[in-house]
């Protein structure tokens, strides 16, 4: 029993030393607009705005690390970086393992892109692995065909090795868009996950605090939905 | 880079192309291939070095050290190389900071917290305030010694059977001469036994250099991921906007993997030539012939 409560104390001493001087953050680099890395070699995006921001109001010094995104959340666990800020959708399943600050990008569409209007949606549906998208294609009961990266995804569309790829609608919309009319959305959009949030250990209250705080600041002020505008045009659904 | 490229959407045709691969990006790619090419220079040696320990342990007449180099390479040969760049460079990392934690965090806190792992931010490798290059050179590190350790198994078995390879009767005729054991071994053994070990340290090295692309299971950004990440398609975000170019960058992957092969195979015939002079094997008859 003493032994437990000097644990305890321990734990809880050091939870309290865990003052961070650095805050890491960790994103894909692969995910425009959200984020990815510019031709100078440097993290860019949406998220890249919001994570400058937000550590600036929580008065926090923070660093950018790219990490791919199969293993983002293991790497996060095992302390490589603070805070996943990479486009990761808030759903049940990452809750179960690592915690999420309130959504910094509101509950979106996912759609599918093709090349004709009557590709077979029940057919052959890329995805990026470990996503919300991949995990609802394959419970709609399509055959699943995953990427490690999202652009390889729409890459399996253009040469036919896919029949549609399923994806954010903000993240396909630019790509749709400059394909001269060569891609194109099919069927119904379908809301998936609560929005996007920063992924965080379980242990970390603290810092999770900051962020919502500065969140919180970001969304009232109306800069976060300024920011949105931004990188994902005017139709994008806003706070 | 060049002033011209400060507005790149302005810009068109070889001015362009110019921009675009001078860009910090490409730039990035470039030195990855001195990334690629400095593993290689550490790996190689010291994987050899952790393979001459392995066979020697091997061969050792006390039964731990050679249960011990025996297990070396059985067991890492026997575990997939993906399996091992994902699971134990993250195993040795915490290691390391466990370890670090120990020393330097005074609690005897247990780090590994249901699917978390803790420790004081003292005990991070490197600490988390320093700079992003030493986390790369950290990653690089981990990278080097994850891989020696995965050739060197596979060269403990190459040189073990180099070693066992040489004729007995030259041994004897050493021992008959009065050498002791680390006599026979040090100046008829391994000197004799190299003829024997290059091919299949050979192939090891080819091997070694076509791996190399698993350095981005290990958070190091080889010249694979910038292909890949250059040769993506590219909206309207990126200065360069451009289609899928996937295929001309492999296809640069490609002649790059096949000069740097076919030139290590032009050395190693040399080598090959070097260590055969004066053998009693059949290519060092050969060379004695050409000779004559």
């Amino acid at each position: 029993m003493k032994k437990l409560l000097l644990a305890t104390a321990l734990i809880a001493v050091s939870g309290a030393a865990f003052a961070q001087d650095v805050v890491r953050l960790g994103t894909e680099g692969a995910y425009p607009p959200f984020n990815f890395i510019n031709d100078a070699g440097e993290v860019a995006g949406f998220e890249r705005d919001v994570g400058d921001e937000l550590c600036k109001r929580a008065a926090l010094t923070c660093e950018w690390v790219t990490n791919e995104w199969d293993s983002i959340i293991p790497n996060l666990q095992s302390g490589n970086y603070d805070v996943i800020i990479a486009g990761m959708s808030i759903t049940d399943e990452r809750e179960e393992v690592i915690d999420f600050s309130q959504n910094y990008f509101p509950p979106a569409a996912s759609a599918y892109v093709a090349l004709a209007a009557d590709a077979d949606l029940k057919g052959v549906i890329a995805a990026q692995v470990s996503t919300i998208q991949a995990g609802y294609v394959a419970e709609a009961g399509a055959t699943l065909l995953e990427f490690a990266t999202p652009d390889e995804t729409v890459a399996a569309v253009r040469n036919g090795e896919a029949a549609a790829v399923f994806a954010d609608k903000d993240f396909l919309a630019p790509i749709v868009a400059e394909s001269g009319g060569e891609l194109m959305f099919v069927g119904e959009d379908v809301q998936l996950g609560g929005g996007v949030g920063l992924g965080l250990r379980s242990s970390d209250t603290e810092l999770r605090a900051k962020f919502d705080a500065a969140i919180q600041s970001m969304k009232d002020d109306g800069s976060l939905n300024a920011l949105i505008e931004l990188h994902f045009g005017p139709e994008t659904a806003k706070f | 880079m060049f002033a011209a490229c400060a507005d790149p959407k302005a810009i068109e045709g070889l001015t362009w192309a110019l921009c675009y691969l001078t860009s910090g990006k490409h730039i990035d790619f470039y030195w990855s291939f001195v990334t690629v090419l400095t593993l290689l220079a550490l790996t190689a040696p010291l994987a050899l070095a952790m393979g001459f320990a392995g066979a020697t342990a091997a061969r050792s007449r006390v039964l731990p050290v050679r249960v011990m180099g025996k297990s070396y390479a059985a067991l890492v040969r026997g575990v997939p190389d993906i399996v091992f760049f994902l699971f134990f460079v993250i195993a040795l990392d915490q290691g390391i900071e466990y370890l670090r934690s120990l020393a330097v965090c005074g609690g005897g806190e247990w780090p590994w917290q249901g699917l978390e792992f803790r420790v004081c931010p003292e005990a991070k490798v490197p600490l988390g305030r320093a700079e992003a290059a030493w986390h790369q050179a950290y990653g690089f590190g981990l990278a080097v010694f994850t891989f020696a350790l995965v050739f060197g198994a596979f060269a403990t078995n190459v040189l073990y059977g180099a070693m066992t390879a040489v004729p007995q009767a030259q041994l004897e005729t050493a021992e008959a001469y009065g050498m002791s054991r680390a006599q026979v071994f040090r100046r008829i053994l391994v000197p004799q036994m190299w003829v024997y070990a290059l091919p299949g340290l050979g192939n090891l090295w080819m091997i070694l250099i076509k791996a190399t692309p698993l350095l981005f299971l290990l958070g190091v950004k080889d010249i694979v991921y910038f292909a890949r990440e250059l040769g993506g398609s590219k909206t309207q975000a990126y200065e360069y906007p451009h289609p899928d170019w996937r295929l001309w960058y492999f296809l640069g992957l490609l002649v790059f993997y096949l000069v740097f092969t076919s030139l290590s195979e032009r050395v190693l015939a040399r080598v090959s030539a070097r260590l055969n002079r004066g053998q009693a094997t059949a290519a060092g008859e050969a060379l004695r012939k050409a000779a004559t």
